[in-house]
């Protein structure tokens, strides 16, 4: 075990966690957010949903697989979410700094010193969880020794813009064809599509894809709050004239929502995790989903040409919303998964069916 | 949504035994919760009178009667319930269920089986027919071929390529099922399994691949949750009971984790489970390639086990939706305000560890592999993977201290152990890497996976950093919290820095303590919610950890905290039925408005249900940990009585620390405990006991037996190997077990005691308040003395024993009681020959019998013992055993087939597993009644009798007679052969096995022309040794019931003959 430096985490409200270093040894500020997957942090990691956060693993022992290769396929890794680390910095209670995975390339350790990223460990993890649940998501920041540095809340920023692609790109050559708008893409969105006969047209959050030829939309997750992409809302109720599907998922979702005129508010404490649960409305029918988000749709707020699709069935929250009678639908949970659960891939199926049937 | 049923029959498993233990207690039990919650009349039938779910309030009708078909129908016959629950006792409620299906029971009484269509259990149980269902949706299961000849399967074998399993179909715990690198091991391998099933399985053998489960839960609307995954620690080949078990699995990435989740979802809805199933894995560990091992349709040992590494109650959800309802209707039950519709996200990591006996049984294989042989597991819960197996590796209760600073293992060789697996292979682990052998090396003799390995190579890279320090205060803090966070006990500690010897260990490890108390190095308390603190809950399921620094709960510190402790990993000699007495006592203290408190690390019993108590410390039972939880809770005071054991030794450590022990004062346990003062204290009150003494020389053991007479008991302290006591009968016998099996010296003193041939055993189990006789129940054994009580058959009220004998008895444990000043419960095993009444034991806690003599009575004696221990005033019982007008009988369930070469004979060191208690009209009924519980059955037509010692051959005689009479054919070997002619009693005689004449008793075995096998093992000569063992073992392996006590085997015979099958009493406990 190498020479461990002390490191610490601040809360906004004063408490203090002291820990270990194991990242690289640098102060960073951000919000911390807690995670309850018990699997899934090369994924998680790599999720620009994460841009800006301080991510807490409720589950105590990471880094036992290790963190895979950096292969590519159809252009994009085939093990990450994303190019790099999105996440701020690490924190969790056990590491692991042997690991043991055939896919496994390098440490988690030294995966986040390439990236930059600083990571704690032997803290409390779960004492810290239940301050977030009690107070609430906060601004946080980790600081080494010798280095300070102020409390930043991620949120004023426009994270979308950081995480976005720069400029648009071309995958795949399938038969139907589907703007990604990205807004923080996770890359397994853009696998999902691609292995279902598309071409997926990349753009940048802010681009006019309604110039586009495309057959369907597709809005990805991304960080922040969704109030940030005004270019993109617009964009979208541009969109929604044209009429053709569109699909959104997480940041996406929210995006859908306000263009179609609802609203949206910051939960106390988000929702970061493989377990949760969702219901498709006036059914009996549950789904275990993946989910990443800081912010939700108001149910309450929808207008009268839209409904609730899913209901979060631990706290009622709004889960999804289509359209009564447009192919326009969106989730706030993960059906690309990656990392958790994959029960409600089949939407991607559903997204093509209507493509389909409006081509 | 709910289906319209008003009365359920529930199977149970009958008793326990190895591969279906204390965990069906537990589901069985979370189901009768469930049905009744929702109003339904439950109809249990469970002939295991020591489990929770066979006690008053739990179901409405208690049937102790078999559970098997034949019983079942009559139940249902007479109760005429509109549903039965087939999947809450194990493999033996499965598969009575598909008989009763399959002979149209079910149909003609009209009975729905609730949950899982019996079609669906069925598919899963036929490997071809499964193999074929998950072919349909494109799973893959090993390559497997189905056969029912011998030649069929060398065929196959050949076509797989070896190494090759061997599975029987439809059994238990993987038995008859086992690994063939060659021709002739798969020969004589089939010829096993042939005899439990007609059709094996030759399949592709997948050694070293990860072995994985997942627990799948499904509803009417096919809506389906995993509620956990667990990785093995031993890699495929072991089977899933024999292996350390960590939850959730550690080494699979999220692709892997979730295709193996998804995979078990597909299968649960192909298959059309409503309820719980669990999938087992074979996972590549070089791809993500996959195999699906098996799939149980029903609550298993995993789902137990799942049930408490998750907080989710498997069981209890499984009848809800049995009964119609959807996973988004049930709630929650630990934050109660979120949907059962989800899966639990763990915040720490649970390590099962199993525990084994094989010690207890001579000429057992101590290998482990693809058949189950362990007799209980523990959980041991940590946040980190060095802290969860520590405590667990000290929780199994074998004398370890942890991974590392144990007393070194005897004629080891590493390398082998490593590489072919026995019950100490963790242990072996500990001394390679000791050893210095690498986390590579390891890996690649055993195949466990090297996160694993490199985890146990940092406790044992700690020791050495802990060895470096001569003294606590040299001892870094940073070390020792380090330590404390890889669960290093203070045991431990002590040995390690202080070089504490074993004598002064109490006293070392609690300056240990001390220290570190002073350096704030204490545990920290943590919840287990289901939510990984997403969701606030008020749930006291607890356990402790050195990883943290905030506690989850507010301690109210008013002295209204009552701790129990509980049992422990169930072994033999220790099981269910303490945690009977431990879930009673919990109930007492409830009722009493005290601050129940549990203490207990057994994931298969109902006490660490963390619904049964105020808070439950899923935890160790040590010293150490116990003094922590005291520290916290400032208890009123701890009950010690009614875990058994391992609570009862930490009585007096207890005491000695200042901790208010309930009850009998740990100085009057000690007196009872130690031989020396018991004896003097029955010499004082003027009752007899066998003459003993403890003798630390050879000659003076000679001395003595010269002396007081052979046979002779003989108790070492020290057991080399073998059984660790004997009786023997001459000269030459005691020199050779003294030679054999043990050590004699200063040090290791001998305890021999005279031993009373053809006694009568007699139990007494009571309890008494300041001394005074409370409450009593006095039981006899069928079995003379010399078979462990806990093996013999036992009977209450007692129907062989004079009055005077029973006033003399009871006479004995009032001057006991006084004499030890007890308040609470207690047990005596007593002798009776004639007249003369001798005391061979006195144990001053509740015992194995307080569970099956409280129902018989219908006197809850925990209850009163837990009232006297709280101090409240108790009435005596009005009711005594002379106003019983029925008969209860308890018998031992046996697993001798399971540890595959153990000699099946009954002697003075306990090998049962189980038991069931069954109550009759009269003897017959009740002997009828629990022989046929435990699996034997009334024979046709042949009977083999090997009847030993001219005494047995004596009280068999009439039996054969009455068998003779019946129409019989009796087969014997030579002595008895000739005996029953002399007698006028015609049998065909056999020979010898070792006679290589024809016809050969071991030949009518084998081709099974054989019924029922009665040998009584005649002495101890080698021969008679290897010829009787033969029989027996074929008996055993070939599926034949087998007696080897000849009064056992009268009683049986006579209840047979006597009583017509169609005769026996369907009556419910309430209607006696």
């Amino acid at each position: 075990m190498p020479e461990l430096k002390k490191i610490k985490l601040v809360l906004e409200d004063g408490t203090v966690f002291e820990g270990k270093s194991f990242g690289y040894h640098k102060s960073v500020a951000g919000e911390v957010v807690f995670n309850t997957a018990m699997t899934g942090y090369p994924e998680s990691l790599t999720d620009p949903s994460y841009e800006g956060q301080i991510l807490v693993s409720t589950y105590p022992l990471i880094g036992n697989y290790g963190v895979p290769k950096d292969d590519k396929e159809n252009g994009i890794p085939k093990f990450y979410e994303s190019d790099r680390v999105h996440i701020s910095g690490l924190i969790i209670s056990d590491y692991s700094f042997e690991y043991s995975h055939w896919n496994a390339k390098n440490s988690l350790r030294e995966w986040l010193i390439q990236n930059q990223v600083p990571g704690i460990f032997d803290i409390d993890t779960r004492a810290l969880t239940k301050i977030l649940r009690e107070k609430g998501s906060m601004l946080g920041k980790i600081e080494v020794e010798g280095e300070s540095i102020e409390f930043h809340d991620p949120n004023q920023d426009n994270l979308v813009a950081k995480v976005s692609v720069k400029e648009k790109v071309t995958y795949g050559n399938g038969k139907n064809k589907v703007v990604l708008v990205d807004t923080g893409a996770k890359n397994n969105i853009l696998r999902c599509l691609l292995k279902r006969d598309t071409t997926v047209i990349r753009v940048p959050w802010n681009y006019d894809f309604t110039q586009e030829e495309y057959d369907g939309i597709m809005l990805s997750n991304g960080p922040g709050d969704p109030q940030m992409c005004k270019e993109t809302i617009g964009n979208i109720q541009k969109a929604m004239e044209i009429g053709k599907p569109i699909f959104g998922i997480c940041l996406g979702n929210q995006l859908l929502g306000i263009a179609s005129g609802a609203k949206t508010f910051k939960l106390k404490y988000g929702h970061r995790a493989h377990n949760h649960p969702v219901i498709k409305a006036g059914t009996d029918t549950c789904y275990i989903t993946s989910q990443n988000h800081g912010f939700a749709i108001d149910s309450e707020s929808l207008s009268s040409d839209w409904e609730p699709l899913f209901y979060n069935i631990n706290d009622k929250t709004n889960e999804g919303i289509k359209h009564k009678t447009k192919p326009f639908f969106s989730t706030q949970f993960h059906p690309e998964a990656s990392s958790g659960p994959t029960d409600t891939e089949f939407l991607f199926d559903q997204f093509i069916e209507l493509i389909e049937k409006h081509r | 949504m709910k289906k319209d049923v008003k009365k359920v029959v529930v199977l149970g498993s009958g008793a326990l035994k190895i591969g279906e233990a204390g965990e069906f207690d537990y589901s069985g039990s979370q189901a009768l919760k469930a049905l009744k919650e929702e109003g339904v009349k439950t109809v249990l039938i469970n002939p295991n009178i020591a489990t929770v779910q066979t006690s008053e309030k739990i179901a409405d009708k208690i049937y102790f009667l078999p559970v098997t078909p034949d019983f079942v129908e009559e139940v249902i016959k007479k109760e005429n319930p509109d549903g039965i629950l087939l999947a809450f006792g194990g493999q033996t409620a499965l598969n009575c269920g598909i008989q009763l299906f399959e002979q149209g029971i079910l149909e003609k009484y009209n009975v729905e089986v609730l949950g899982t269509p019996i079609q669906a259990i069925i598919d899963t149980e036929d490997r071809e027919i499964f193999a074929n269902k998950l072919g349909e949706i494109d799973v893959k299961t090993p390559v497997s071929i189905a056969v029912t000849s011998i030649d069929d399967a060398v065929k196959a074998a050949g076509e797989i390529g070896y190494p090759i399993i061997v599975r029987a179909a439809y059994t238990l715990g993987g038995m008859g099922s086992g690994f063939c690198s060659n021709k002739e091991e798969l020969i004589s391998r089939a010829e096993n399994a042939f005899s439990y099933s007609n059709q094996i399985l030759v399949e592709e053998s997948l050694k070293g691949w990860k072995e994985v489960e997942y627990e799948v839960v499904r509803d009417a609307y096919n809506n389906c949750i995993t509620v956990c995954n667990m990785e093995n620690f031993d890699p495929l080949g072991i089977h899933t009971g024999e292996s350390i078990v960590v939850a959730p699995s550690q080494t699979l990435s999220n692709t892997e984790y979730h295709k193996l989740r998804e995979l078990a979802i597909k299968i649960i809805r192909h298959v059309g489970i409503v309820g719980e199933c669990n999938v087992q894995y074979a996972l590549d560990p070089n791809s993500e390639d996959y195999r699906v091992i098996e799939v149980n349709a029903r609550l298993s040992r995993s789902s137990a086990l799942a049930s408490k590494a998750t907080g989710y109650p498997l069981a209890f959800v499984a009848a809800k939706l049995g009964l119609g309802y959807g996973l988004h209707h049930l709630t929650n039950s630990v934050t109660k305000s979120t949907p059962a519709f989800f899966e639990p996200a763990l915040d720490y990591i649970v390590c099962k560890i199993p525990r084994w006996d094989l010690n207890k049984f001579t000429g057992v294989s101590k290998q482990i592999g693809s058949s189950m042989k362990s007799v209980g597991e523990i959980m041991a819960i940590g946040r980190t993977f060095e802290e969860a197996i520590q405590k667990g590796l000290r929780m199994v209760g074998q004398g370890m201290h942890g991974f590392v600073a144990n007393q070194p293992l005897k004629n080891k060789n590493i390398n082998e152990e490593l590489a072919e697996p026995t019950d100490q292979r963790i242990f072996a682990i500990s001394e390679a890497l000791q050893a210095d052998y690498t986390v590579e090396e390891i890996h690649d003799l055993t195949k466990i996976d090297k996160w694993f390995l490199e985890k146990l190579k940092n406790i044992s890279d700690h020791k050495k950093v802990l060895e470096s320090h001569n003294s606590l205060e040299a001892l870094p803090n940073e070390d020792l919290r380090a330590a404390k966070k890889m669960g290093y006990s203070d045991f431990q500690l002590a040995r390690l820095v202080l070089k504490a010897a074993s004598e002064e260990m109490e006293e070392e490890l609690l300056k240990v303590r001390q220290h570190r108390k002073a350096q704030g190095v204490v545990p920290i308390v943590k919840q287990i919610d289901t939510m990984a603190g997403e969701f606030p809950a008020q749930i006291n399921y607890l356990y402790l950890t050195y990883s943290g620094s905030e506690h989850d709960i507010d301690y109210e510190k008013d002295g209204q905290s009552v701790i129990v402790l509980g049992s422990g990993a169930y072994r033999i000699g220790s099981s269910v039925e303490f945690d009977w007495c431990s879930v009673n006592a919990l109930n007492t203290v409830n009722e009493q408005k005290y601050r129940s408190v549990m203490i207990n690390y057994n994931p298969e019993t109902v006490s660490t249900d963390y619904d049964i108590c105020d808070r439950l410390y899923f935890d160790e039972l040590t010293l150490e940990r116990v003094m922590d939880i005291i520290d916290l809770e400032i208890p009123k005071g701890v009950i010690v009585s009614v875990g058994g054991q391992i609570p009862n030794n930490l009585a007096m450590k207890l005491h000695r620390r200042d901790v208010p022990v309930l009850g009998t004062s740990p100085v009057d346990i000690d007196r009872a405990e130690n031989r020396q003062k018991f004896s003097s204290l029955l010499d004082d009150i003027g009752v007899d006991q066998p003459r003993w003494s403890e003798l630390t020389s050879i000659e003076d053991i000679f001395t003595f037996v010269d002396e007081v007479g052979f046979p002779v008991l003989v108790r070492p302290s020290y057991v080399l190997s073998g059984a660790a006591m004997n009786v023997v009968s001459n000269k030459d016998e005691l020199e050779h077990f003294l030679r054999l099996a043990a050590n004699v010296s200063k040090q290791f003193p001998v305890v021999v005691s005279e031993f009373i041939e053809q006694a009568k055993e007699i139990e007494v189990d009571a309890v008494a308040k300041d001394g005074e006789l409370v409450a009593y129940a006095i039981s006899e054994h069928i079995e003379f003395a010399g078979v462990h009580s806990g093996d013999a058959t036992i009977v209450f009220p007692p129907q062989k024993l004079y009055v005077e004998t029973i006033r003399r008895v009871k006479k004995i444990a009032r001057q006991i009681a006084k004499g030890l000043n007890i308040s609470g419960p207690f047990n005596m095993q007593l002798l009776a020959k004639d007249n003369d009444i001798k005391v061979i034991e006195c144990n001053l806690r509740a015992s194995r019998s307080f569970p099956f003599v409280s129902k018989v009575l219908k006197v809850n004696l925990i209850d009163i013992a837990t009232r006297v221990m709280l101090g409240l005033p108790v009435e005596k019982p009005r009711k005594n055993l002379f106003d019983l007008d029925y008969v209860g009988i308890k018998a031992p369930q046996f697993s001798f087939a399971r540890l595959q070469k153990a000699d099946p004979v009954l002697g003075v060191d306990m090998s049962s597993t189980g038991e069931v208690g069954c109550i009759g009209e009269n003897y017959y009924d009740a002997v009828l009644q629990s022989m046929l519980a435990v699996g034997y059955r009334i024979p046709e037509k042949n009977i083999l009798i090997s009847s030993g010692p001219a005494r047995s051959k004596l009280e068999l005689l009439n039996s054969a007679r009455m068998l003779k009479e019946r129409g019989y054919n009796l087969f014997a070997t030579s002595g008895t052969h000739k005996f029953f002619a002399e007698n006028d009693v015609e049998t065909t005689l056999l020979h010898w096995p070792d006679e290589n004449k024809q016809p050969n008793a071991v030949d009518y075995i084998r081709e099974k022309k054989i019924d029922l096998v009665i040998n009584i093992p005649k002495n101890l000569t080698k021969n008679e040794l290897r010829n009787g063992y033969q029989i027996r073992r074929d008996a055993i392996d070939f599926n034949i019931p087998l007696l080897t006590n000849a009064r056992l085997a009268s009683a049986f015979i006579y209840a047979f003959c006597k009583l017509d099958k169609k005769d026996i009493s369907i009556k419910s406990w309430d209607e006696y």
